[in-house]
């Protein structure tokens, strides 16, 4: 059966990572797909995985508005989806579905915890990456909440 | 009166367009197109530039031309409604006047670009001053690499040219990508700012010129993520906003730092201005 | 004298001689303007006779502080620059564009041919002529001349006046636009008063100034007489009130955007604006829309205005220049620095006007010097 280990090894966000590191990772990750409409987490539940999306797209949104979810951001192909099973509570603050059929490599968030605390080379590596994704996502949001394209009569 | 002579000796003096439609693009936004009361008299302009148009006894603004170079018989502005003057204009029908006094400013470079990737960033009412650049982009497809078109809305009720975008994502010589800040569950688009977008397109760094239009913000924002791709600042060129009032360079109202926006702009090379671009209310 | 008249000869005008030389100008069809004493300043006004002058005043200038005061002798020109310039007669505060009308067949324009009064200038000075040519580079060096501006240039006959005492504002020097008058008139005259003598030394700079001077009463100046008028000229030149180190000062306001003097600056700055309005080169100008109450007829006037305005930089809203920091640093970076880029020259020629009439005071030359030497201490603290 072919593993995962060359696409996880080609994936952007895994750049520079060690074969050992990376042979971790491989036996946490496993191929996932969703069908448009279909969640991937809801809000609140445990926060235990992260995916890395190889096609299609994902909408993370929140319930409880006017007029159905709000979509504040969408993650397509070769993004990464996913960073509550990193902090504690380790539970989701949004709802993820998916807008199109959507495949992805959902990795063991329960189970990184453990080996990252094991082996703290491998928690950095991973922090590390995490954290450039968090800051992305943060300066994207302040963007977003600058609502630059009101109309200003 | 009103002929060219005229236009020299007093370029105060506004020309009477005919209005032949007023259309709607979103709630606030409109495009109006106009022709010469003389219909032997062709307008000609460079994509970027913009027209002061004028509405009887009420008053003058600045918008960009939005229409096709190459069809100079209907001239067309689209802006949104959020003046005295502006939202005349949107009251105005068929067969109405509208004083026109222009074209004035720097164009995008549609010629230098040949040969290269081009890659057109926007945002909200910033694609309107854009679109003749695609048009002749688009036009002359074979004598550029590839064109990526980015176009980033605050919501999907905001998006411009929203059926034109659609017919230019069918096409296989162009890559179209749309998102908007925010949307309800009915939008299957992105959405996220649209410098989310420029990590994922494709073309050559190396080898590109990006055209970029929308509010400062959202240009500096861009700037910065071109910039991470590889881009070199002589390769960006930026559209720029200011009060104006005469369009000559006389009232002093448009000026960026040294530039007048209306004579050494609005299109700029970004390296030409980097050093006042982005500090605060120069 | 031996030949006719030459452009660049010295000739000697007595006082009493002088009033010849408005009567010229009034036959030649001139309207003639120059300084007369009104509100307890120096003010550009109709002159038509040396009576109009202000004879015997001087002024004391200083940051915020302008008064008049009578001097020992009667001096037709012993004073330097007051409130006005004289933009106000070049570029106008108020000139009608066009006028339209509306009926059913359209819009039509009445274009504004109004009669242009050919002006004579007396009495102005060098650095008033370095702002005439600055404002000539704005309105007529351009893709777009203003016509209107031109029409009133032409045919503009000036009568400089050499300054032979400084004000206390002035630094002429520092621009090198002056004291003395080297270029752009029709007549340069410099006054020497001394025992029992009330004279001008005089000379033409353009063939009608040839001809205006050949009709009054003159003859050739003798060496010490034209000694005498150059010494004065010099010894002005050394009694400047204010200095402006103007060494890449474009440079060095480009690199001060945010230092924190123009914080400071804004802290006393009432934005009032009456800097651009005494500024010889100020030329920000706005463009109103009117219509009369039939809505028939609308009319497009240009005014003069102010950058210091809250809404002189308003885009849909809100403004650019929203604080008064900005405001004022656009001022002063505009005047000594994007001005050369945009202009190549500088926008300020000395006259200290800004500083005499800011009511709190603000020395243009002041902050400059502030900002150059903060610099100085950053550097020596590193």
């Amino acid at each position: 059966m072919e593993t995962l280990e060359p696409i996880l090894a080609k994936h952007p966000f895994l750049k520079g990572l060690e074969p050992r590191h990376l042979k971790i990772l491989v036996g946490c990750a496993s191929n996932v797909r969703f069908n448009a409409g279909h969640f991937l987490f809801h809000e609140g539940e445990e926060a235990n995985e992260f995916y890395m999306i190889r096609e299609g797209k994902v909408a993370v949104q929140i319930q409880g508005g006017e007029r159905g979810p709000i979509i504040v951001q969408t993650v397509g192909e070769g993004e990464v989806l996913g960073w509550s099973w990193l902090i504690p509570p380790y539970r989701w603050r949004f709802d993820a579905s998916a807008l199109e059929l959507t495949r992805a490599i959902a990795l063991d968030g329960k189970c990184l915890r453990m080996k990252s605390e094991e082996d703290h080379d491998l928690g950095y590596e991973l922090l590390k990456r995490f954290a450039g994704i968090i800051v992305e996502r943060l300066e994207a949001a302040r963007l977003q909440l600058l609502d630059v394209y009101k109309s200003r009569p | 009166m009103e002929d060219e002579e005229d236009m020299i000796a007093n370029p105060m003096l506004t020309h009477s367009y005919v209005v032949k439609r007023v259309q709607q693009e979103t709630y606030d936004t409109f495009t109006i197109e106009l022709e010469p009361k003389n219909k032997a008299q062709a307008f000609s302009f460079a994509p970027g530039q913009f027209n002061m148009l004028y509405v009887f006894g009420v008053g003058e603004v600045p918008i960009s031309i939005c229409g096709d170079p190459s069809k100079p018989e209907t001239l067309l502005h689209t802006t949104r409604a959020v003046g005295t003057v502006t939202n005349a204009l949107r009251k105005l029908r068929r067969g109405d006047l509208v004083g026109v006094r222009g074209p004035f400013g720097t164009s995008w470079p549609v010629e230098e670009a040949k040969g290269h990737d081009v890659v057109i960033v926007t945002g909200g009412i910033g694609l309107p001053p854009l679109r003749p650049s695609l048009y002749q982009l688009l036009s002359k497809k074979q004598e550029y690499g590839k064109l990526v078109l980015l176009y980033g809305a605050r919501t999907p009720e905001d998006i411009v040219y929203g059926q034109e975008i659609e017919q230019w994502r069918k096409r296989s010589d162009i890559a179209v990508d749309v998102t908007v800040d925010r949307a309800t569950g009915q939008w299957r688009g992105n959405v996220g700012v649209v410098t989310t977008l420029i990590p994922k397109a494709s073309f050559d760094p190396a080898d590109t010129i990006a055209m970029i239009v929308g509010p400062e913000i959202m240009m500096r924002f861009t700037i910065a993520e071109l910039q991470r791709r590889g881009l070199r600042d002589e390769s960006i060129y930026i559209s720029m906003e200011r009060n104006m009032k005469c369009g000559l360079g006389f009232c002093g109202h448009c000026q960026f730092g040294p530039f007048f926006v209306c004579k050494d702009g609005p299109v700029f090379r970004y390296d030409r201005v980097k050093p006042f671009f982005g500090k605060g209310e120069i | 004298m031996g030949r006719s008249l030459q452009v660049g000869d010295k000739v000697v005008l007595e006082r009493q001689h002088l009033q010849q030389l408005l009567d010229v100008l009034s036959k030649r069809g001139y309207r003639i303007l120059g300084p007369t004493v009104r509100d307890q300043a120096i003010m550009y006004d109709e002159v038509r006779s040396l009576e109009d002058l202000p004879a015997g005043w001087t002024d004391e200038q200083n940051a915020g502080t302008y008064r008049l005061k009578k001097r020992a002798d009667n001096a037709l020109f012993g004073y330097v620059v007051g409130p006005h310039s004289w933009k106000k007669f070049l570029l106008q505060p108020e000139v009608r564009l066009w006028q339209a009308k509306s009926d059913e067949t359209g819009l039509k324009t009445v274009e504004s041919k109004e009669e242009t009064p050919r002006s004579a200038f007396i009495g102005v000075r060098s650095c008033e002529l370095h702002a005439m040519a600055v404002q000539d580079k704005v309105f007529m060096a351009g893709e777009y001349v203003d016509q209107f501006y031109k029409s009133r240039r032409e045919n503009l006959f000036v009568v400089a006046a050499n300054c032979v005492q400084a004000g206390g504002t002035c630094f002429c020097t520092s621009m090198n636009t002056g004291p003395k008058a080297t270029f752009g008139f029709d007549l340069a005259m410099t006054e020497v008063i001394s025992t029992g003598r009330h004279y001008f030394v005089a000379e033409a700079g353009t063939e009608i100034g040839v001809a205006v001077l050949g009709e009054v009463t003159h003859r050739e100046a003798s060496e010490e007489e034209k000694a005498v008028a150059d010494s004065a000229v010099d010894t002005c030149s050394r009694q400047m009130g204010k200095t402006l180190n103007t060494a890449q000062i474009k440079e060095l306001l480009y690199r001060n955007y945010e230092n924190p003097r123009w914080e400071d600056a804004a802290s006393r700055c009432l934005t009032c604006g009456n800097c651009t309005m005494v500024c010889p080169t100020c030329f920000c100008t706005t463009v109103e829309d009117y219509t009369d109450l039939s809505g028939q007829l609308a009319e497009r006037r240009r005014r003069m205005d102010v950058c210091f305005t809250m809404d002189f930089s308003y885009i849909h809203g809100g403004s650019i220049r929203y604080s008064p920091k900005a405001r004022y640093r656009q001022w002063v970076t505009h005047k000594l620095a994007t001005w050369i880029d945009q202009f190549g020259v500088s926008g300020c020629v000395g006259c200290g006007r800004c500083i005499t009439w800011c009511p709190v005071a603000i020395d243009i030359t002041e902050e400059a010097r502030a900002i150059r030497e903060s610099e100085l201490s950053h550097k020596s603290a590193t």
